[in-house]
């Protein structure tokens, strides 16, 4: 079997190795894998960023060498012969490169000659592509001014100009609405089936694990299983449960039920709050909740993985409640949007947008790649004047309000910016310091920081060595090194495994729960379920805003009688009142 | 206020230090570049290629060749024997010119009549052309006048009696040393003030830094001191370079130099913040410093004098920080030029400083939009 | 097929991006045009002070020829200390003085009657053409008042000077053609270090990686474009020299067309290993600006001899190729098609050229790594 490639097998990898950097610094990248592709199907590699996805792709597109191992792509040797094999495959990068002064047509043309098809075959190649990725409109329009899904698209439109024998699709559904993300699999499902074409996708949203028909989970480089989805999470059967009490705040259940020893994760799931009971363990009782058996998923097999795997040192919050909650305040607006508009030349990227949002309140802001929600955090933040309309933050309109009133709030923008080359300790002492504490002051409270997130280890590591997840600590960090009323969170948890995530959303819970006001964005619609209350935008206007719960609702139809926020998010902006949705430019 | 300012000061030096890219960056290029520019840019000429045609074979003609090839400044690579090669050596760059002495120099010589020696030279290089053809007039000057003084002939009426003043062996090294000295602080300061806010722009940090209660004010004094302490340290060194190593004379007062100095750095941060105020990405910043650094440096009176150029040219200088400081340095290290006497140098760099900084403020407050 | 499928999306982008044909016609234009106006050799109207301690009808004869010169634009100073005031003040560049026993000893034939100059020496090359320039009018005033009495004013061997090429020595005639080769270098190297290095920054590489393309088609499709590009700079380059700034062209046009492909290739394939090394625009544009630009400036004989400099630095310029360019422009320029000059110096183009373009294609590799 294992000898000779078999006719069935698109890709045999044994022992794969590949590392990167300098001797002290020296990281796997991929360790020791071996990979079995069958053809003809959709295989999923799926992992948290940096368990060595992109890389994997690289080597057997034969961008990159490994240290040791083999690989046979195709039947071809690929180390050997990576020009044969590059032939006979499809390669989408993570950030494909499009060229995005050129049209959509020019780049298909492109491709089409670098891929030498001939001539009198590319009329229809280009109409069955252009008709399949939904762009046959807009064959005129420059690349760079697309939305986020319709480049990917093009993308993959262009690797499939000549239809290669195995398609390797890195991260193809990363930033993309879930409307665009639905059409991308369905044009995936489109190719095994019609062109018996064998796919090797890799995605961090594990939801899209179920999608596929084997998967190969990878993380630190190394595989730790492999097979169809449902083997999974067979045995996980009679271990999930969805806990409801009538009364209270869900995260608050969700909170009890942590501390429970036979729970092992907890995590909030529309009304319910879902809940991994460890092996041969049943629901306890506790007063007031019900429990209902659901159907386990590949996150539940995924968490209880990495749990076994890797020692997550995390700390729960050892501050006490900051302030108490006067309770005539706690229900007052402390932000107020009215009629807030926003044009950048005629394009009007938000458009009239009025909420507000309560003292201690978890608020989201959701919507597709180009909705209006980026824009209004700005302005929020006071980051971007408005163009009409008024925003009131704590009272003032932080554009023109004084560094008194910007010292009440912390900021932690997308992609967690922070200065590369200073250390963890530089970058906690200097904005301790911008945000005008006194000596004693700081100390004690970067000292709080290091204890909270755990940073004791890296204190003197630069900020472009830290792995992603302390990446996003310490950018948390230092949005609280001040102590403020209200945090703004942009994007706060992409790229970050399900670990990190969900100690990040304890944290936040804790920090509303103190009185702190928390506004947020988010790609992920099921983080969507931990906000209090939420909107979701499109082109620029509010769709719907409302509890999870409302929204939800909003979506509830014969065919849907209980949507996830997914289902709600993708009703509402296919709903008639909002065609061209994903077409919108920003 | 100041903590805040003092903060951010702090982090910009660690930022600048701690990322190896940008420390050499802010050392490598300056010390390479004072080396070289110090010594390719002369226009003293040693060892210009000359060929002879001596058609006179006497002691007199003898004399006065001897008297080029024992010049310093010239080389004889070639006797020619035929009037057509004179053509050859200087079409083919072989000499730069031809020193032709007749057949009957030493004849015409002794008998009183004028004696002629005919130069031809290779005007490419006009200003290389100039230079040589004013050495050879002057080893020609010196025959004259050890031959007029052996023979007991008349000397001419009068004579002229040169001194140059503050650089009495015309050395062009004491001249663009200074130079370049002000060069390089302007370039160095122009990195670090102007790529270091599209750099955070980049980054994403810039917007970090709004949401903090730094008031843009702040944040641009915060940008601006360390462009200002680099500046004054990466000049004292190669003040001190200059002085020690290329042995320029230092005739001045160090502190009227320092107060030269820090007007000189306002203008040029001045300059270098407009320019991150305005640039949104590092490209354009990288643009932006290299459009303002070549006429600033091609303007300033560098290499060559600002009272040459066309009259709309030098209404030009007046607004380039570097054509003042040029003045100042040089001024302070050759003539000893005291404060008052270069009052008319620093009160236009003032302006120029408080301008750019005033707009600068304008516009950080206004492009944040 | 694929080469042209490269040729066409590189035009397209050029044509949809104004900073790359910026970059090739506007930075032409710009520093054309400032160093052709602004970078001038030739003095004219030198601020010099003039004193009589006696004035007479002698001395207004001396400085009268100083008022028919163009070189100077003087005036009477009424006594010694305010002249070097003005010189300390840097209102005057030289001082002439003539001492009161001057009418004197003229007449006395016994001495000769000495003229005191006093030059500004800091810019030593300006100090040294200045007293050239004094020399000279010192000299047509002698010859004329021995002409005037009716006696020989030669000296025993005058010096005939005869320049070739560029007879008045207008230094715009040989500083324009240099200009050329400083901008193509950069322009060449600039174009294309930041083109390669963007498709390594937009990712756009990794894409094209894959597809069956061949690495001689990826680096023709590159060089290409930016060679026609380039070209077309330089026709407007040359354009300008000859319409704008009259700068006589003795060479043939083929040859100028030849030199220059060769020339523009050396710069496209520095820029070409530029980038594949930086894969960063903005490394790879500081280190075209470093590397390209600066020497071809400074090492390449443009304004500086290159024989006059150490010789370390000397073996240093034997890889700038604007340095052989150069001295193609000049020839072609000012003196016509010369063979022995034209072709060793495109050899050594050649070679420079074969090395970049040859390491380029070894380096890069159809590989992230």
């Amino acid at each position: 079997m294992t000898a000779a490639a078999p006719d069935d097998l698109a890709l045999i990898a044994e022992g794969l190795h590949k590392s990167f950097g300098k001797v002290p610094k020296r990281i796997d990248a991929v360790a020791d894998v071996a990979l079995r592709v069958p053809l003809g199907q959709v295989t999923g590699l799926i992992g948290p960023d940096g368990a060595g996805k992109t890389t994997l792709m690289r080597l057997i597109a034969g961008l990159l060498t490994p240290d040791s191992g083999t690989l046979t792509v195709l039947g071809t040797d690929a180390l050997a012969d990576p020009l044969t094999v590059q032939a006979s495959i499809g390669y989408m990068p993570q950030h494909f490169g499009l060229y995005e002064d050129l049209t959509v047509q020019e780049n298909l043309n492109l491709y089409a000659d670098l891929q030498g098809l001939p001539h009198t075959e590319r009329t229809t190649r280009f109409q069955q592509l252009l008709h399949m990725t939904g762009l046959a409109r807009f064959t005129d329009r420059l690349a760079g001014r697309l939305s986020g899904g319709m480049k990917q698209k093009l993308g993959l439109a262009c690797t499939l100009v000549r239809p290669p024998k195995l398609l390797l699709l890195d991260e193809p559904t990363v930033g993309v609405d879930p409307v665009s993300r639905r059409e991308l699999w369905a044009i995936v499902y489109q190719l095994v089936a019609d062109e018996g074409m064998s796919v090797l996708l890799s995605t961090a949203y594990l939801d899209e694990a179920e999608r596929c028909n084997e998967v190969i989970l990878l993380h630190q480089g190394r595989v730790l299983g492999k097979g169809t989805p449902d083997s999974f999470t067979e045995h996980l059967e009679g271990r999930v449960y969805g806990a409801r009490r009538p009364q209270g705040i869900r995260r608050h259940l969700q909170a009890e039920l942590k501390t429970q020893p036979s729970v092992l994760d907890a995590i909030i799931d529309g009304d319910l709050v879902r809940v991994l009971l460890a092996e041969h363990t049943h629901p306890s009782d506790l007063p007031n909740v019900t429990w209902q058996p659901l159907k386990p998923r590949f996150e539940d097999a995924f968490v209880l993985q990495l749990r076994q795997q890797t020692t997550h040192e995390w700390l729960g919050l050892t501050t006490p409640p900051k302030k108490e909650i006067n309770p005539n305040t706690a229900h007052t607006d402390i932000i107020a949007v009215s009629d807030l508009t926003r044009r950048f030349g005629a394009f009007i990227a938000v458009n009239a947008v009025t909420f507000s949002v309560q003292r201690g309140e978890i608020f989201g802001l959701l919507g597709a790649n180009g909705a209006g929600k980026s824009t209004t955090f700005r302005m929020l933040c006071g980051l971007l004047p408005a163009s009409a309309g008024t925003i009131s933050v704590a009272g003032v309109d932080l554009r023109t309000a004084a560094a008194q009133a910007r010292a009440r709030i912390g900021y932690m923008s997308q992609k967690f910016a922070l200065y590369d080359v200073l250390s963890v300790q530089q970058n906690l002492k200097f904005f301790a310091r911008a945000y005008g504490l006194k000596s004693q002051r700081q100390a004690e409270r970067i000292a709080w920081a290091v204890q909270e997130f755990g940073l004791k280890d890296y204190r003197d590591t630069n900020c472009d060595l830290l792995p992603l997840g302390f990446k996003q600590r310490l950018a948390m960090a230092c949005a609280l090194m001040h102590e403020p009323d209200i945090l703004f969170l942009d994007e706060p948890t992409s790229g970050v495994d399900p670990i990190e995530r969900r100690a990040f959303w304890q944290r936040i819970n804790q920090l509303a729960d103190q009185g702190v006001t928390i506004m947020i964005t988010t790609h992920f619609m099921d983080e969507a379920e931990y906000c209090d209350r939420l909107v979701i935008m499109n082109q620029g206007t509010i769709l719907a805003a409302g509890s999870p719960e409302a929204v939800r609702k909003l979506a509830q139809s014969p065919e849907h009688p209980n949507p996830n926020m997914e289902d709600a998010f993708i009703a509402l902006i296919s709903a008639p009142a909002a065609t061209n949705a994903g077409e919108t430019a920003t | 206020m100041w903590q805040r300012i003092f903060a951010l000061a702090i982090k910009e030096f660690q930022a600048l230090l701690r990322d190896p890219k940008a420390r050499f960056v802010i050392i490598g290029p300056p010390l390479i570049q004072l080396l070289i520019f110090s010594f390719a840019a002369t226009f003293d000429l040693n060892h210009v290629p000359i060929a002879i045609y001596n058609q006179d074979g006497g002691q007199a003609a003898q004399s006065l060749v001897s008297r080029f090839s024992g010049s310093q400044h010239f080389e004889i690579v070639d006797n020619l024997t035929r009037e057509s090669d004179i053509k050859r050596v200087i079409d083919h760059r072989d000499a730069l010119m031809v020193l032709t002495i007749g057949p009957r120099f030493e004849q015409d010589l002794l008998s009183g009549k004028p004696a002629t020696a005919q130069l031809i030279i290779d005007g490419r290089n006009s200003n290389t052309a100039a230079i040589a053809l004013s050495y050879a007039s002057g080893i020609v000057s010196d025959f004259n006048t050890d031959w007029q003084q052996t023979h007991h002939l008349r000397a001419p009426p009068s004579v002229i009696i040169t001194r140059a003043w503050f650089n009495p062996n015309l050395e062009s090294r004491w001249f663009i040393v200074p130079g370049v000295v002000a060069i390089l602080m302007l370039v160095v300061v122009m990195v670090v003030t102007a790529l270091s806010v599209a750099r955070e722009r980049e980054q994403g940090t810039f917007d970090q830094l709004l949401v903090t209660p730094l008031h843009p004010t702040e944040i641009l004094i915060g940008k601006a001191i360390p462009g200002f302490v680099i500046g004054m340290i990466e000049g004292s060194v190669t003040i001190a370079l200059a002085a020690q190593a290329f042995g320029v004379p230092f005739e001045g007062q160090l502190a009227t130099l320092y107060v030269g100095m820090g007007v000189f750095l306002l203008s040029a941060i001045g300059v270098g913040l407009m320019i991150s105020a305005l640039a949104t990405t590092l490209q354009q910043a990288v643009l932006g410093v290299f459009l303002f650094l070549v006429p600033a440096i091609i303007l300033s009176g560098f290499a060559t004098p600002i009272a040459n150029m066309p009259g709309f040219v030098q209404d030009l200088t007046l607004i380039n920080p570097m054509r003042y400081f040029m003045v100042i340095v040089r001024g302070i290290f050759l003539e000893g030029s005291s404060f008052n006497s270069l009052i008319n140098q620093f009160w236009p760099l003032a302006v120029i400083g408080l301008t750019t900084l005033a707009f600068a403020g304008w516009l950080f407050r206004h492009r944040m939009n | 097929m694929r080469l042209w499928g490269l040729v066409r999306k590189e035009s397209l982008q050029i044509l949809r991006d104004p900073s790359s044909i910026a970059i090739a016609f506007l930075m032409p234009v710009v520093l054309l045009l400032i160093f052709g106006y602004g970078v001038s050799l030739n003095a004219k109207h030198i601020p010099l002070a003039l004193v009589a301690d006696a004035p007479d009808t002698q001395t207004a004869a001396l400085f009268a020829s100083f008022d028919h010169s163009v070189y100077f634009s003087p005036k009477i100073a009424p006594n010694l200390p305010t002249a070097e005031h003005w010189l300390l003040n840097r209102q005057v560049d030289a001082i002439v003085h003539v001492p009161s026993d001057f009418s004197a000893q003229l007449q006395n034939t016994a001495n000769q009657a000495p003229v005191q100059l006093i030059v500004n020496g800091v810019n030593a090359n300006q100090a040294r053409l200045t007293q050239a320039y004094i020399q000279a009018a010192w000299q047509d005033w002698l010859s004329a008042r021995a002409e005037a009495a009716g006696q020989s004013a030669d000296q025993p061997v005058t010096l005939a000077n005869r320049i070739w090429f560029n007879p008045e020595l207008r230094s715009r005639n040989y500083l324009v053609p240099g200009l050329i080769a400083v901008i193509m270098t950069l322009i060449g190297a600039l174009l294309t270090a930041l083109v390669m290095a963007r498709e390594w920054e937009r990712g756009t590489l990794e894409a094209l990686m894959v597809t069956p393309v061949h690495l001689n088609e990826l680096l023709l499709g590159k060089l290409i474009p930016y060679f026609v590009l380039g070209m077309g700079g330089m026709a407007l380059s040359v354009a300008m020299a000859v319409w704008l700034f009259a700068v006589p062209f003795l060479g043939s046009f083929w040859i100028l067309i030849l030199t220059s492909a060769i020339f523009l290739l050396t710069s496209l394939g520095m820029g070409l290993f530029i980038s594949i090394i930086a894969r960063n625009q903005f490394v790879a544009s500081l280190i075209a600006i470093i590397t390209t630009f600066l020497p071809a400036f400074m090492l390449s004989g443009f304004i500086f001899d290159i024989g006059s400099m150490p010789g370390w630095l000397q073996n240093l310029t034997y890889i700038v190729s604007a340095r052989y360019f150069i001295v193609i422009l000049h020839t072609l320029f000012l003196a016509g098609d010369v063979s022995s000059v034209i072709w060793p110096n495109t050899l050594a183009m050649l070679a420079i050229a074969a090395f970049f373009l040859g390491t380029s294609r070894r380096k890069i590799r159809k590989s992230l790594e």
